[in-house]
């Protein structure tokens, strides 16, 4: 039975939504609380609970929406972390991986150790301060008891795992249809459920009943899936005695880029940028970096190489002697999908393209900057399109189709200003225009300013149309008119008055 | 099927030939052969995102994707609305100051980028843009200003009305706005057309008698004629 260790980070789909982990907070997905911050649970609130009945025991909730990709991408700083002690890591969820613990206790000094060691550089791997509990280490025989002891953060000796688990109620199991069906049969515990004689169990219970079985005596159902520590794809050249030509470089360059793309072809890569590194007898480098779109032949490599060094040399500071080392480093690799092109299958060609140059810019931005939309149910321009990072789940979180009472009618503005833009708007006399709890205007607009500029007249303009919004919700309620505005230019404004400010929503560009 | 509908059928994806991306009908008086890739094409005036809108959304409805650098106002609802494919269109809203390599690493993989003000494009990173953008044969839209560059298409707004807006009733229906080509290989011509329409996708305006508007509100609101303002 493989020693296993899990780290386990509590209450992490709070930890990893950008709220402050030490108030209560709470992670709802439809209508339902996921997880909730220890504060949150000393007012009383629970997995499962509805969002309302949250809020009514715990009346300073912060609410949160579910993000799972949000939560996987901020895990990846602790597995990281892990990954420092042991390069095979296995992600169980987010919040929550798993490795083999064998080799790593024996080098850093017994398993009492290392759980003390990784659960330190988990921890200052995790979002989250002070009040938020910590994460935590189990060691044990499998990955299940493993998991339930990370939970008490504590090392189970070998071959003890049963009577680890034995007190252990039968909920932690988690398959809910077996645990409601054992709890009504009077077995409460993990202990009694290992007592039962398995033949039995399988036959009443089925394939389910006997892996819950089998957990439950401490023997483990499936080996971890660890993930394999990335292949070292670089490919150096010493080069002996040192090159002072360039095209002698570039001739070393093409048998190391044949190489490259060897290692590269055995895997089935391709690679989207590749590194050249220079190195001289003094020690002085050059690194350059080079895209392509998966297509670079060992010659074009080559010739890179000559481009390289030929601006290195005869550039303003040019190499006091020859060089000695040439390394090419693949960076961004990607799986190689072959480039036959054109016939039928360009267009699938040129979505791959084009999501390549998405994931390149994704790297030099970050993953929130390159955006796509997503048509979405809602009231005010900004509202009917949702902004999702390039690569997330696309579904929509409001129904688009149902109605939407107060909508913008279309067609829609061209310009929405993420910041919208203060206005004064006058009627004839001067006297900034009212509109009243029935919607009505005060008396006709007559000028307009946006942002304190010149005035112009205004020749054309709608009812208004009020928009009350979560009248239900203390936070969230607003209390808006909409008015749609035309000037004498031919300019046509969306304008949105609350608390009797006036402010350019849109613009009809 | 009628035989020309066949053979658009059968057509195949790329054909080697093929050097220009599609425009909509109503478009197509000013860019009589499409949009020929490599081209750089400046829109500009006010109407500039709206003519930008019906530029790109020829392209994107025959599958071509489309990125937007550093324009964090386009209103993409209306993007949607103008017959783009939502889900072949990036947006880079941000780029900060990396504006030029995000836009040339764009050029490099996308069919359309367009590069408005929030890219930090200079007059250097301009001509190289303009040289990669022909070279790998996309088509660079340019709605920042000033854009050093010398345009090969430069489409401008010389005159925009809107309908159903009253006084104090109806609402913004639709406009009719008059498009001048100009630039390097623009062919001087104008065209008038339904931006937005109301019904979807840009229409090409048709002249004939007037008819009477029935959209918007009509309790004692007489909809005036259309008059055109120069923009």
């Amino acid at each position: 039975m493989a020693r296993t260790a899990v780290v386990w980070c509590p209450d992490w789909p709070v930890r990893a939504a950008e709220a402050d982990p030490t108030g209560p907070v709470a992670v709802v997905r439809a209508n339902r609380v996921v997880a909730c911050s220890p504060a949150a649970r000393a007012d009383g609130v629970a997995v499962g609970l509805r969002r309302r009945q949250a809020e009514a025991r715990s009346p300073g909730l912060v609410v949160v929406p579910h993000d799972p990709a949000g939560e996987a991408r901020r895990f990846e700083p602790v597995v990281a972390a892990v990954a420092a002690f042991t390069p095979r890591v296995e992600v169980v969820r987010p919040g929550v991986c798993a490795f083999t613990a064998r080799g790593p206790a024996r080098y850093f000094g017994g398993e009492e150790r290392l759980a003390t060691l990784v659960a330190e550089a988990a921890e200052a791997a995790c979002p989250g301060g002070p009040g938020v509990e910590r994460c935590q280490v189990g060691v044990a025989d499998g990955l299940f008891a493993a998991g339930l002891a990370a939970r008490y953060g504590v090392v189970v000796e070998p071959g003890r795992a049963a009577e680890f688990l034995a007190p252990m109620p039968v909920r932690v199991l988690g398959m809910a249809a077996l645990v409601d069906l054992l709890d009504r049969l009077g077995i409460r515990t993990l202990g009694q459920l290992a007592r039962l004689p398995s033949a039995q169990v399988l036959s009443r219970f089925g394939a389910e009943g006997a892996t819950a079985q089998r957990r439950a005596r401490g023997l483990d159902d499936r080996p971890l899936a660890t993930r394999p520590p990335p292949d070292d794809l670089t490919v150096t050249a010493e080069l002996d005695p040192p090159v002072e030509r360039v095209d002698a470089a570039a001739f070393a360059a093409k048998s190391l880029a044949d190489r490259l793309h060897a290692a590269l072809a055995d895997r089935g890569l391709s690679c989207t940028q590749v590194g050249i590194e220079a190195e001289t007898e003094h020690g002085e480098t050059l690194v350059r970096w080079w895209r392509h779109d998966g297509q670079l032949t060992s010659p074009a490599l080559a010739e890179r190489v000559r481009w390289q060094l030929e601006g290195w040399l005869g550039g303003p500071h040019p190499p006091t002697s020859g060089l000695v080392r040439l390394r090419l480093t693949p960076d961004e690799v990607v799986v190689d999908h072959g480039s036959q092109q054109g016939f039928w299958g360009g267009v699938a060609e040129a979505d791959r393209q084009a999501a390549r140059a998405l994931a390149r810019v994704q790297a030099l931005l970050g993953p929130d900057t390159v955006l796509t939309a997503v048509p979405e149910g809602g009231r005010g321009p900004a509202e009917v399109v949702r902004l999702v990072p390039w690569g997330d789940d696309r579904g929509p979180a409001r129904p688009p189709k149902v109605p939407w009472p107060g909508r913008v009618p279309a067609p829609l503005p061209a310009v929405v200003p993420e910041r919208s833009l203060p206005a004064e708007l006058a009627d004839g006399e001067g006297r900034p225009l009212i509109i009243d709890g029935r919607g009505q205007p005060s008396a006709p607009p007559r000028r307009l300013s946006v942002a304190g500029g010149p005035w112009s007249e205004v020749v054309a303009w709608s009812a208004p149309w009020p928009c009350q919004e979560r009248w239900w919700d203390p936070g969230g309620r607003r209390r808006r008119a909409r008015m749609q505005v035309e000037t004498a230019e031919g300019r046509a404004l969306l304008l949105v008055v609350e608390s009797g400010r006036w402010l350019v929503e849109a613009v009809y560009d | 099927m009628e035989v020309a509908e066949l053979r658009e059928w059968s057509r195949p994806a790329t054909l080697a030939g093929e050097r220009t991306l599609p425009v909509l009908p109503a478009l197509a008086p000013v860019l009589p052969s499409g949009l020929r890739r490599g081209a750089i094409v400046g829109v500009s005036g006010p109407g500039a995102t709206s003519v930008a809108l019906a530029l790109l959304a020829g392209p994107s409805r025959a599958g071509s994707w489309v990125a937007v650098v550093g324009l964090p106002d386009l209103g993409v609802a209306a993007a949607d609305e103008a017959g783009m494919d939502l889900s072949r269109l990036a947006l880079v809203p941000h780029p900060g100051d990396r504006g030029p390599v995000v836009a040339a690493t764009l050029v490099d993989g996308l069919d359309v980028v367009v590069v408005g003000p929030g890219a930090g494009i200079g007059p250097a990173d301009a001509r190289r843009l303009a040289a990669r953008t022909r070279q790998r044969g996309a088509v660079l839209v340019a709605a920042a200003r000033p854009w050093s560059e010398r345009c090969d298409i430069e489409l401008s707004v010389a005159a925009s009305a809107w309908v159903g807006l009253e006084r104090g009733c109806g609402h913004l229906s639709r406009r009719l706005l008059e498009v001048a080509a100009g630039g390097r290989r623009g062919n001087r011509r104008r065209t008038r057309m339904w931006m937005p329409s109301g019904e979807g996708a840009p229409l090409p305006w048709e002249p004939g008698p007037p008819t009477e508007e029935t959209n918007g509100v009509t309790d004692g609101c007489r909809p005036g004629p259309v008059r055109l303002v120069a923009g």
